[in-house]
């Protein structure tokens, strides 16, 4: 076939323009994160004291660490289903969460007595955190690899990576809200275990599903 | 670009055969520094239209289109190279340089589309072939299907998306 016949064939399909990428990734996040929050109140729901928990900085904490993983990964991850687009400096906004992170637990560290820190880092729900979060970690990022699949990312594990924090920082915020333990050092002990387990899942993803 | 981008069929043809003209001299310099010949060029060139063609949404209309033509034709460049055997395919920075020098088009006899092709469903061939071989119109080959024209339009758009699937596939 000449190249001119593709041609043909190729502009008789001009009008098959599907939606943007950014639209259906945004859709596919929100339809993933729905799932996941409808079987987390199914099964768990919010801790009853969360009325209470809200006015407490710690709790309110979790949930600025977890949309500074959340909002950067998902930007970094639209722009590298682009083709021509490479990570370079970009990479450094996902040291937001950790920065974050690590002044919450230095403040900690600082104001309480350091024979309550191992019972702060091991806290009650450990096991949870580090089972739950990856669960609900799955609907969103499997709705994110289908829609990026609509991509040509140059880096195809990488943004499955950025796929993977992306769907962590959704499961971490929906899996938050029933967390009793607030404390910046089991924060920052377990929540960082179970987002790396989720963006090794994504790396995996995206070398699969995401090379075209 | 937003013209031939906004559905019409003749701005987007012109646009293609542009880009075809524009990618082909990179694509054969990076060959040519491969050791590799001259024959499979043109398939790359193809396959490199396809990908634009499939993957026309991931231009940003704010961003300029040679950066986003280069970056897929290096991309299947370097894939084609691999598949052939080239172990470690060197970056391939000519093509912004070759994007300004258009040169004339080979022709073309048997080629990996048509190759590909074999693995469509009969519907499915037979559409891509009387739109692009026999230069038919979608309406006058669905009269002579007896399909409606969308379902023509669908079906010649899953064609493409099966005959990109393939062309991967037969990277491994």
């Amino acid at each position: 076939m000449k190249t001119d016949d593709l041609i043909l064939a190729l502009s008789a399909d001009a009008k098959t323009r599907g939606p943007s990428l950014t639209g259906r990734v945004l859709l596919a996040l929100a339809l993933g994160a729905c799932v996941s929050l409808a079987v987390f109140m199914a099964a768990l729901g919010v801790r009853p004291d969360i009325a209470a928990a809200a006015h407490t900085v710690r709790f309110d904490l979790k949930f600025l660490d977890t949309l500074a993983l959340l909002l950067p990964a998902l930007l970094l991850c639209l722009r590298l289903s682009r083709p021509e687009v490479s990570a370079g400096t970009m990479l450094m906004w996902l040291l937001a969460p950790v920065v974050l992170l690590a002044v919450a637990v230095a403040v900690e560290l600082a104001t309480v007595p350091s024979d309550l820190w191992l019972r702060k880092i091991i806290g009650r729900n450990w096991w949870h955190c580090l089972s739950l979060v990856p669960i609900f970690s799955l609907p969103p990022l499997a709705a994110l690899i289908l829609a990026l699949r609509e991509g040509a990312p140059r880096y195809p594990a990488l943004t499955g990576a950025l796929a993977g924090l992306a769907a962590a920082g959704v499961s971490a915020t929906i899996y938050a809200t029933n967390c009793t333990d607030d404390s910046p050092l089991f924060v920052a002990t377990w929540y960082p275990i179970s987002t790396g387990a989720v963006a090794a899942l994504g790396a995996w993803a995206g070398r699969k599903w995401l090379t075209w | 670009m937003r013209a031939a981008l906004a559905g019409d069929e003749a701005p987007y043809r012109w646009l293609l055969a542009e880009i075809g003209r524009a990618v082909r001299p990179g694509i054969r310099a990076a060959f040519s520094r491969a050791r590799l010949g001259d024959g499979d060029i043109e398939d790359v060139v193809q396959e490199t239209l396809l990908a634009i063609h499939l993957k026309r949404h991931t231009w940003d209309a704010d961003q300029k289109v040679s950066p986003w033509v280069s970056a897929i034709a290096r991309h299947k460049a370097i894939d084609a190279m691999r598949r052939r055997g080239v172990r470690r395919a060197e970056p391939i920075e000519d093509f912004e340089a070759f994007l300004a020098a258009p040169e004339a088009p080979d022709p073309h006899a048997r080629s990996d589309v048509e190759r590909l092709m074999e693995s469509l469903n009969p519907r499915a061939r037979d559409i891509v072939r009387s739109i692009s071989l026999e230069e038919q119109s979608i309406s006058a080959t669905a009269t002579r299907l007896g399909m409606s024209e969308v379902a023509v339009r669908v079906a010649l758009h899953r064609a493409l998306k099966a005959l990109g699937a393939a062309w991967k596939a037969t990277q491994s």
